[in-house]
């Protein structure tokens, strides 16, 4: 088990922390020394798991109640307060709700599919720090990871329509596909601009880099920051790449406008069309927790992570400087982040009509795509000029 | 069993050229067509209508709609029933315009009687008729974006009608099936301060028929949703006998309140209170489906203006005349035809001066105006087929009556 361990022990301080508190266990004698990591794991995977089933949980909630009011309505109202306990009694509904999987299905790959769309979302948020010294996987090449993963819902999504046995979720997983393809390409090339800015792919170091100026004028984002450096130059393009990320973004997450696998007016449902019960509401996690996912991504490359006055009031050499509250205002920071930028995308998806899948593809490939690799030429170009000059 | 579609599934020599002018590609891939049942469980067939859709991918190469799904014999029924029992059907045929239908029958068998009715009587039909095409038409445009996938002005549009139902409500106590309008007449007089209350619905509406039109008319998504897309030439669509916002949306200026006037109409239309909002291809081809929406979202405003005039001019008298319960028409034979908001709604009645029709025929917008829809759905893709068929703005209550 050495290779394990070893892999274990690399994979952060939250985990190292549930190690030491296992090694101080009544008889430690008795804990065989594989043990400890993988309890580690099974703990730390506990514990990402609960919290990104909450974020998606709130994620749900926070969509009706943005779409009532929107719309002139309350939304959920009888369940809590404000319906507060509504995602719960959906959630405990759908888990009693009988399970169909329709005649001639192809049931293991029904049944695998969503399993498959929730668990690629999952790992891909094992990247993701939660706090600056609570995090479950250091990753070196963050982004990468979360984009590689991401991605692999694609698949669970094709699956989930092909083996459905139904024309409209066949149609469904084919637009999925060719809207995933059109909108990786934007996606990941408009983000090399942030991560040629910040120079790690990681996120922490991401995050760490746009410390300083009251926890706001240190972002990337800004063409003209003041960070822990005083003031300092950054890229334009950061701005249109932003705009560029959050488009392709909601391609990716089959968000309105782009929710064409779905379009429940031309295909019912899309590929979700057989599904019932807990298994769907999978794929329903899996969009919440995705937009979750790349809203924080997002965040931590052009809106300064954790950086926020809450935490610039706590962090070190601040005004209170307090490792633990430091910590939590971060974890704060980072979730409302992740919630605003959700809140952009439900307000787009309850104001603006559905396009067609070949305008969804013509602006995938005609102007996302060639204005993303602009923005990178411009923003290498910026900071090459930067560097020649600056130094 | 399924009538076979028109078409083959033979793979074209060189490339077809779309509705949209665009030449298609070919592959050198063997690809099958693919039947399709839209409906008749469907969002998009706004009821219980079937579209059988043949599909090569997104391509759609040929559609086939079947009705009767929703077949309530209501024709023979009217042949079944005495005069003034068979009001209440009328109501549910087209159940988003009932005043409409009210008014159809009604003027018919008043044809035949050879009556006339009182004025205020007729003013409060136009008042009525109208804030019935309103709403009809805020749903029409609603579900439209529903099609489209934009939720919200659905619920905007849902708010309004809401108000115009509980108007409905207010003066003859239905909020979908009134059977408010009588042979002879209307069934009871407003109550105290309902005009009033119609015309800060106007005011109101006026507001919010703007932010309608900003929101969704005018949105640029929307548009490329429906401009150029399932285009009626002015030809065609004279061929297929369309009527009502489907026939004016491709550039036909042509409304039965205006050209062949009933009721208060020619008063109106000559106090120069309303005009006919005619296609004119502004974002697009004309006769588009952008066209036939537009056409819809302006005539709401039109009829504020004619209820607006209704208002001003409407004096206190009777509001029906004297018609015995069991009615006995004279025989004889008329045929009437309104306005209604999806076209010209026909009746039909014969007598033969019994207490029933010998015959009751109507003639359904939405039936007629769904003969297209077979026409242009070939050569489009699968989500502009939804467009086209939310744009003909049927009530599958009607097609089958």
């Amino acid at each position: 088990m050495g290779f394990l361990q070893e892999k274990v022990a690399e994979l952060g301080s939250g985990t190292n922390l549930i190690r030491e508190l296992l090694a101080g266990a009544p008889r430690p004698e008795l804990v065989p020394d594989w043990a400890i990591p993988l309890t580690a794991v099974f703990i730390g995977v506990g514990i990402l798991l609960a919290i990104v089933s909450l974020c998606a949980m709130f994620g749900t909630w926070l969509e009706r109640k943005v779409s009532g009011h929107i719309q002139c309505r309350y939304g959920p109202m009888r369940a809590g307060w404000h319906g507060w306990l509504q995602p719960l009694a959906d959630g405990v509904k759908l888990l009693l709700k009988e399970d169909l999987i329709p005649l001639g299905a192809d049931r293991v790959l029904f049944v695998i599919a969503p399993a498959l769309v929730l668990s690629s979302i999952l790992g891909a948020m094992a990247v993701m720090p939660l706090a600056p010294d609570f995090f479950f996987a250091d990753a070196p090449m963050g982004v990468f990871l979360i984009l590689a993963l991401t991605s692999t819902t694609t698949i669970g999504v094709i699956m989930a329509g092909w083996a459905s046995n139904s024309k409209w979720s066949l149609y469904g997983a084919m637009r999925e596909a060719a809207q995933v393809v059109a909108y990786e390409i934007p996606l990941g090339v408009s983000l090399l601009v942030p991560l040629m800015v910040a120079g790690t792919f990681n996120l922490s170091e991401a995050s760490a880099g746009q410390a300083g100026g009251f926890g706001i004028f240190g972002w990337y984002i800004w063409p003209v920051g003041f960070g822990t450096e005083g003031f300092s130059l950054g890229n334009p393009f950061m701005i249109p790449a932003l705009v560029l990320v959050f488009v392709a973004v909601l391609a990716e997450t089959k968000r309105a406008p782009f929710d064409l696998p779905e379009t429940e007016s031309e295909l019912v449902a899309g590929f979700l069309t057989e599904y019932s019960g807990i298994r769907w509401s999978f794929f329903f996690m899996e969009e919440y927790a995705a937009m979750f996912l790349y809203c924080v991504v997002a965040s931590f490359f052009f809106l300064g992570g954790f950086n926020s006055p809450l935490t610039w009031v706590f962090e070190d050499g601040g005004l209170l400087p307090n490792v633990f509250l430091f910590n939590v205002m971060a974890f704060v920071t980072i979730v409302v982040k992740g919630f605003l930028g959700m809140f952009v995308m439900m307000w787009v998806r309850w104001t603006l009509p559905r396009l067609r899948i070949d305008q969804v593809m013509t602006m995938g490939y005609k102007y996302l795509t060639p204005l993303s690799l602009l923005c990178v030429l411009g923003a290498g170009l910026w900071e090459w000029g930067k560097w020649m000059i600056v130094g | 069993m399924d009538r076979e579609l028109q078409g083959t599934i033979t793979l074209p020599e060189e490339g077809r050229t779309l509705a949209s002018g665009e030449q298609e590609f070919v592959l050198d891939v063997r690809t099958q067509d693919m039947e399709l049942n839209m409906g008749p469980q469907h969002p998009a067939t706004h009821g219980v209508m079937r579209i059988l859709v043949r599909t090569d991918g997104e391509l759609v190469t040929g559609a086939q709609p079947h009705l009767g799904y929703l077949h309530r014999c209501a024709e023979k029924i009217g042949e079944n029933v005495e005069w003034l029992q068979y009001l209440p059907y009328t109501d549910r045929y087209d159940y988003l315009a009932a005043m409409n239908n009210n008014i159809g029958y009604s003027m018919a068998v008043e044809a035949v009687m050879g009556i006339e009715i009182p004025r205020r009587a007729e003013m409060l039909r136009v008042i009525c008729a109208e804030l019935n095409r309103i709403g009809s038409h805020l749903i029409a445009f609603g579900t439209y974006g529903l099609d489209l996938g934009a939720i919200t002005p659905f619920l905007y549009a849902f708010r309004e009608r809401e108000w115009m139902m509980s108007l409905f409500e207010k003066i003859c106590g239905a909020r979908l099936t009134y059977s408010y309008i009588r042979i002879g007449g209307v069934f009871n007089d407003a109550p105290p301060g309902w005009l009033g209350e119609v015309s800060r619905f106007c005011d109101t509406f006026e507001v919010k028929w703007r932010e309608y039109y900003d929101l969704l008319i005018e949105n640029q998504i929307f548009v490329g949703r429906t401009a150029d897309v399932g285009v009626i030439p002015r030809d065609m669509a004279l061929d297929f006998g369309l009527t009502g916002p489907m026939l004016r949306g491709s550039g036909v200026d042509f409304d039965l309140r205006r050209d062949m006037p009933y009721s208060l109409y020619e008063e109106i239309h000559d106090a120069g209170a309303f005009k006919i909002p005619v296609g004119t291809g502004e974002k697009g081809t004309l006769g588009d489906c952008w066209d036939r929406v537009w056409v819809r979202v302006v005539e709401m405003m039109e009829s504020v203006g004619i209820v607006r005039w209704c208002l001003e001019n409407i004096e206190p008298g009777p509001v029906i005349g004297d018609i015995p319960k069991t009615l006995r028409v004279p025989a004889g034979e008329a045929y009437v035809g309104i306005e209604n908001p999806r076209g010209e709604l026909g009746h039909y009645v014969v007598s033969d001066g019994d207490k029933v029709a010998t015959r009751c025929r109507v003639r359904g917008p939405s039936f007629c105006n769904l003969a297209v829809v077979e026409e242009i759905l070939s050569g489009t893709l699968l989500g502009d087929s939804v467009a086209i068929i939310g744009s003909t703005d049927v009530v599958i209550g009607e097609t089958d009556r």
